[in-house]
């Protein structure tokens, strides 16, 4: 069997594709979080939860109302996405005057709520949920098997990032999200409906964890505590990234992933904390994030 | 919509920041067609006064009449849409934006507005200058991005704030060039300055603001007659 650095190439590919699908759902997660802030300065602490949110709807869909994976990954973000429309309306809309800590507070005690609910519901040892039939099997490239699932993963988490940093550089509306980020109140005198853009953002942010939570559940299975162990890790990327950097978001995320995946084979005891060491260097050394400008 | 007569109407307007009461009944009519000056010293409630206009300050209370539509209780994007367009004091532009997605970015309100083509010929410098960063920009061009952003929107009441603000002689006499040309045009124009050499050759009529509230009110005929008294409020 062929090495690398005296590692077998089967064990590193593997543990680098591990750490590319990571790096897709981390992607996708900070890229949600970095949409939501950028333009509505929350710390969205729900995320998590919204992604959890997203894995028990695509389940829903399949087990109440048979309606299969592709069907639960256009309509759970729109459903969950809703619910995030609701929440800015109702809740986070009050607290905009107000400083950041208090959305911080506020979206912390959505996540435990919900949650709670779900756990009190179905309990935390997960539910299955089945790869879609066209997208099982695994693929030999010679070097490793690529599962064309997980290469499913990896694929449209790319395409949704940078379809989604297309939508906000370059396009028109884009332009509004920009700018409403910046000047928010000149934006609206200007005559574009700020506070309808901000709710259609959250609901957007939101929607994005959703679909994370979709393609996830295959993977992890569905568990009411899923979002929880992975929105640490997700700050953390959105923190190196740089808070509302966009491209910063994507590309963390990604690099990230392949960072743990790394650590995995060459020294597995610091998988679980390289993520926080390079936060807390990229701190010390630029504050402000990778791609992130101080506000 | 009135075809002629007045544009905008304040009544009693009060405006607030916070605990702060900083517009304290201020009335004034701006007629179609017509260039108005604010005048007054820093703080005298100029800036308060375009920014309540458009529903910019966090409370108000009194009658904005814009176009015949009584505007007081209806949130800023809708007031404009009424053929506004504001040019803020501090320029507004994002430098997330390219000078030409900042000229771009504000939607038309009605329709009329001045082409991309038109506007290029009106600032030649923002053509040349279209793709980069729009805070890139020297201050003079800045201040002809964030005026002709506006001219784009048909908006056909253009509220100006301190637009000559930090610029150098010869992009004032620029800007001066421009506003005779809008109002050549057909625009109604209310400029706050404290530059009165600029303003005082443009206006048809002036109102001095002291202390949030209008002081005094007169034509450009009376400019004359009145300067004493306009050394008074603005020492000049």
């Amino acid at each position: 069997m062929s090495e690398i650095f005296g590692i077998p190439t089967q064990a590193l590919f593997g543990q680098l594709l591990i750490g590319l699908i990571n790096g897709s759902f981390y992607a996708l997660l900070s890229l949600g979080l970095a949409v939501i802030f950028g333009l509505l300065n929350i710390i969205n602490f729900a995320h998590g939860a919204q992604y959890m949110m997203g894995a028990f709807c695509a389940w829903f869909l399949l087990t109440r109302l048979g309606l299969n994976y592709w069907w639960a990954l256009l309509l759970s973000p729109v459903i969950v996405g809703s619910t995030g429309i609701v929440i800015e309306r109702l809740m986070l809309s009050r607290l905009y005057k107000l400083d950041h800590l208090y959305g911080l507070l506020l979206t912390f005690g959505l996540a435990l709520i919900i949650q709670g609910l779900f756990r009190n519901e179905f309990g935390s040892t997960g539910l299955p949920y089945a790869i879609p039939k066209s997208l099982e099997g695994a693929q030999n490239l010679g070097f490793m098997f690529l599962p064309t699932y997980r290469a499913w993963v990896v694929v449209f988490s790319l395409a949704v990032c940078f379809g989604t940093w297309y939508l906000i550089e370059k396009t028109k509306l884009g332009s509004y999200l920009r700018a409403g980020t910046e000047n928010p109140q000149l934006v609206q005198a200007f005559g574009i409906n700020v506070p309808r853009m901000v709710t259609l953002t959250y609901g957007f942010g939101v929607g994005l964890a959703a679909l994370a939570g979709v393609m996830a559940a295959p993977i992890y299975s569905v568990n009411p505590l899923m979002g929880e162990h992975l929105i640490i890790v997700v700050f953390a990327v959105v923190v190196i990234g740089g808070m509302g950097s966009i491209m910063g978001s994507i590309l963390t995320g990604f690099m990230l992933g392949l960072v743990e995946g790394l650590t995995k084979v060459f020294y597995p005891e610091a998988s679980n904390t390289v993520i926080f060491i390079i936060m807390a260097i990229v701190l010390m050394i630029k504050p402000a994030g990778l791609f992130g400008t101080q506000r | 919509m009135p075809e002629n007569g007045e544009m905008l109407r304040v009544a009693d307007l009060h405006a607030w920041y916070g605990e702060s009461h900083v517009l304290h009944g201020v009335n004034l009519v701006v007629n179609r067609g017509e260039v108005v000056t604010l005048l007054g010293r820093n703080g005298a409630g100029r800036t308060s006064t375009l920014k309540s206009v458009l529903g910019m300050v966090g409370r108000r209370s009194g009658s904005v009449v814009v176009n015949g539509v009584e505007v007081i209780a209806l949130p800023s994007y809708q007031i404009v849409r009424l053929g506004l367009g504001y040019c803020p004091e501090e320029r507004g532009i994002f430098a997330s934006l390219s000078t030409e997605e900042n000229l771009l970015l504000p939607p038309q309100v009605q329709g009329g507005g001045m082409s991309v083509d038109e506007i290029y010929q009106m600032f030649p410098n923002l053509k040349e200058r279209r793709a980069s960063q729009g805070t890139r920009l020297s201050g003079g061009e800045q201040q002809m991005l964030a005026m002709a952003r506006i001219l784009r929107t048909g908006a056909r009441l253009l509220l100006l704030d301190e637009i000559t603000e930090g610029l150098a002689p010869v992009i004032v006499q620029a800007l001066a060039r421009v506003i005779r040309q809008l109002k050549e045009r057909g625009f109604t124009i209310v400029l706050v300055e404290q530059n009165f050499r600029f303003a005082a050759p443009l206006a048809d009529r002036h109102y001095v603001m002291e202390h949030g509230r209008i002081a005094q009110s007169f034509t450009a005929a009376e400019l004359e007659s009145k300067m004493d008294m306009l050394r008074d409020y603005l020492g000049v």
